[in-house]
């Protein structure tokens, strides 16, 4: 059908055109792909693997079978809403204290660290390098009991107040609130930092002496430029320590005490202890509709939607 | 892909470009693509939810369905999975003496693998593959005792052939002969015995002894210094035993009375935490003062921290078992066989005692521990007296439905 030859033909005709611009239509699908498969087979598979157990009933004897057992979800919010509300509270508090941490510790590295930039960068990341276990169980010595940080904490009398709002049990942090609190905090310190720094280091120096230039001050450069450019990097940074910190259960297990559990805990025992799949699957999915349902807020409010 | 060639364009093409960025293709942008697939995941969730069938009875009923073709006589080889430190090491550190003579006696090469840390993770883990009839890969395990229970009921378990087992059965002590999950032994033979019994660091006590079960829930200078473990049949049978009842035989009223007991520990803050392994760390430092902690792990704590010491409480103590399988549907069964039967001569189980620290299973070792360490043999923690054996108790094999409202109410216990 190609026009070679004899009068001068038109412009190419429709048919093909469309042939090739649907062809082209589908390029992007076709690069998609790899990346919907994996999610596919990585992510909605086991989805939906726990979404038909968690409305199954059944025992490890009789096997499961799907009998849309709805009351599942109903009784596990009932007997275990205390270890969500502890796990919300525990995750918000450490990422709050992150943010606390992690700002100025960005802001250092982003605009005064200067050479030692990359050096401080590492510093941060350092931590990964060993295991997240040997990571927490340092922070038993860290906290033991007649440390010197327990000590510490005692000579200034710090411990008489948070063992009055019960974030500390006598004279001792471990197995207590505040050690898990610690512990989270720690553990996921460097996700509020690299979000920020990145976020932080985007800000053309150039605007602050702009903002100089205006009679800003430093407090009002700071409120007016440099925190509002860096919101996107306050909400990745808060969202990727608030997701897994509020299903960690790795230090309220090795930190906590048995009031201090997290859901997490309360998952993993149901499955691997008590072998209740459907309640443990129906606990994972609440804590992940209570998860979407606190950083879409989250979210919304920061009027950073555009980050998604 | 000329749109994206932005030097040279003529006006027209200038405005399809803007317009390809705004509709067509370009309207396929990560939002419209994060909400169509997230719609299209939840269709397609629930249409795979209804078509899910569940998860299939996990027992399986007829005997033979455990049984594998045996691959021994071709393949020399067999695949161990052991808990990690319990397998003697040699002076360089990395070899395995015992594993050698029996490579060296035998032709059977192993292949040896330390990938079991906690029962209950180990259960998930080959869960699936067993519930399927298929072949985990490994021809022998190491599972505790109401984990080999659990296993041997669902019936994935191979039955032992005696004829490859000459030694085994004539050496297994009298103690673990018989239990009542596994009669005659028929599938399993202990790697170890593991008694639970009271530790306590003397500096954190001030000197003082701890001896019971009630003096770690009621001493006052304990408070908060205390430690339980978080094996269900080892905290609640220590418990049992204190107030009297026999682990191996106790009602569901007993049950909940040791419950009640341990959560009044718990509930008046006596008992700081329920512990896997890592109570070890926290009784050298003094962090817990006293606790129910496992004989094997103190015989080493005492190696090294002389302030560590242990008692045998007046009521009895618990003795659990660690014991070894042969899974449904392993390759090479009679070369598993091989290796028990190599682990229950007295020389290798000497060895091996030496070595772990736990109560060895196997009758006449006590001359061939004496000439490796005069001590261990005398340690009563490795080769219990008589005295010892008659403390000793056994908890008793649960029904499924016990076991689950059992593991319900323990796991409220510990907070989750």
């Amino acid at each position: 059908m190609s026009a070679t030859g004899g009068p001068p033909a038109p412009p190419a005709p429709a048919p093909p055109v469309r042939g090739r611009s649907v062809r082209k239509r589908l390029v992007p699908y076709w690069l998609l792909l790899p990346g919907v498969l994996w999610l596919l087979v990585f992510f909605a598979l086991p989805m939906v693997y726990q979404a038909s157990t968690s409305v199954q009933t059944g025992s490890l004897e009789e096997g499961f079978r799907v009998t849309w057992h709805l009351a599942t979800y109903k009784d596990a919010l009932a007997d275990y809403y205390p270890q969500f509300l502890r796990s919300l509270l525990y995750a918000g508090t450490a990422t709050l204290l992150c943010l606390l941490l992690g700002y100025p510790l960005a802001y250092l590295i982003a605009f005064k660290a200067g050479r030692w930039r990359n050096l401080v960068l590492v510093l941060v990341i350092a931590p990964f390098f060993t295991s997240f276990l040997i990571r927490t169980l340092a922070w038993k010595t860290i906290l033991a009991d007649g440390g010197a940080v327990v000590e510490a904490l005692k000579a200034l009398h710090v411990l008489d107040v948070t063992s009055g709002l019960g974030w500390t049990e006598g004279d001792r942090v471990l197995a207590t609130p505040m050690a898990v609190v610690c512990g989270l905090t720690y553990n996921f310190l460097p996700f509020m930092v690299l979000p920020l720094y990145t976020s932080l280091d985007r800000i053309d120096p150039r605007l602050h002496e702009a903002a100089g230039d205006l009679y800003a001050t430093a407090a009002t450069t700071f409120r007016t430029v440099t925190l509002p450019l860096s919101m996107p990097g306050v909400v990745a940074g808060t969202l990727l320590t608030f997701i897994p910190a509020s299903g960690d259960y790795v230090n309220a297990e090795l930190l906590g005490s048995t009031d201090t559990k997290m859901v997490g805990s309360v998952i993993q025992s149901q499955f691997l202890r008590v072998l209740d799949y459907p309640t443990a699957a129906a606990l994972s999915f609440i804590l992940m509709a209570v998860v979407l349902l606190v950083v879409t807020v989250h979210i919304r409010r920061s009027g950073t939607e555009d980050l998604l | 892909m000329q749109e994206y060639e932005a030097e040279g364009l003529t006006a027209p093409r200038l405005a399809a470009m803007r317009r390809s960025l705004s509709d067509g293709r370009g309207a396929l942008t990560r939002r419209s693509l994060l909400r169509a697939s997230g719609a299209g995941a939840g269709v397609l969730g629930g249409l795979a939810a209804l078509g899910a069938c569940g998860i299939p009875p996990a027992k399986r009923e007829d005997q033979g369905a455990a049984a594998s073709d045996d691959h021994s006589d071709r393949e020399k080889r067999v695949t161990f999975s052991n808990w990690t430190e319990y397998m003697d090491v040699g002076d360089d550190g990395q070899s395995r003496p015992t594993l050698r003579t029996f490579t060296e006696r035998t032709g059977i090469t192993v292949k040896y693998t330390e990938d079991i840390n906690d029962n209950v993770e180990f259960f998930g883990k080959v869960k699936p593959q067993l519930a399927a009839g298929q072949d985990t890969g490994r021809d022998l395990i190491v599972v505790t005792d109401w984990l080999a229970a659990r296993i041997i009921r669902l019936g994935w378990a191979q039955k032992l052939d005696p004829a490859n087992l000459p030694h085994a059965f004539a050496n297994l002590t009298a103690q673990f002969r018989a239990p009542d999950w596994d009669p005659g032994r028929a599938h399993s033979y202990p790697w170890s015995g593991i008694p639970t019994i009271i530790a306590y660091n003397a500096r954190a006590t001030g000197g003082r002894t701890v001896d019971s079960v009630t003096q770690l829930l009621d001493d006052p200078r304990l408070k908060g210094r205390v430690s339980f473990l978080s094996e269900m049949r080892d905290s609640v049978g220590m418990t049992l035993l204190d107030m009297g009842r026999d682990p191996a035989s106790f009602t569901d009223a007993d049950y909940d009375a040791a419950i009640a007991r341990l959560q009044d520990g718990v509930d008046r803050k006596q008992i700081r935490r329920f512990t896997g392994n890592d109570y070890t760390a926290d009784l050298s430092k003094g962090d817990i003062a006293a606790c129910v902690a496992w004989a094997g792990d103190i015989v080493q704590l005492q190696a090294d921290n002389p302030d560590i010491k242990y008692a045998i409480p007046a009521a009895g103590y618990v003795t659990a078992t660690d014991n070894l399988l042969v899974p449904a549907k392993a390759r090479h069964k009679t070369n598993a066989e091989r290796l028990i039967d190599h682990y229950y001569e007295p020389p290798v189980a000497a060895r091996l005692a030496a070595y772990i620290n736990y109560v060895c299973p196997v009758d006449g070792v006590a001359a061939e521990l004496a000439a490796i360490d005069p001590a261990m043999a005398s340690n009563t923690l490795i080769l219990p007296d008589a005295r010892m054996t008659a403390k000793s108790h056994a908890f008793r094999s649960l029904e499924p439905d016990e076991e689950t409202a059992y593991e319900e109410k323990f796991a409220a216990l510990l907070g989750a």
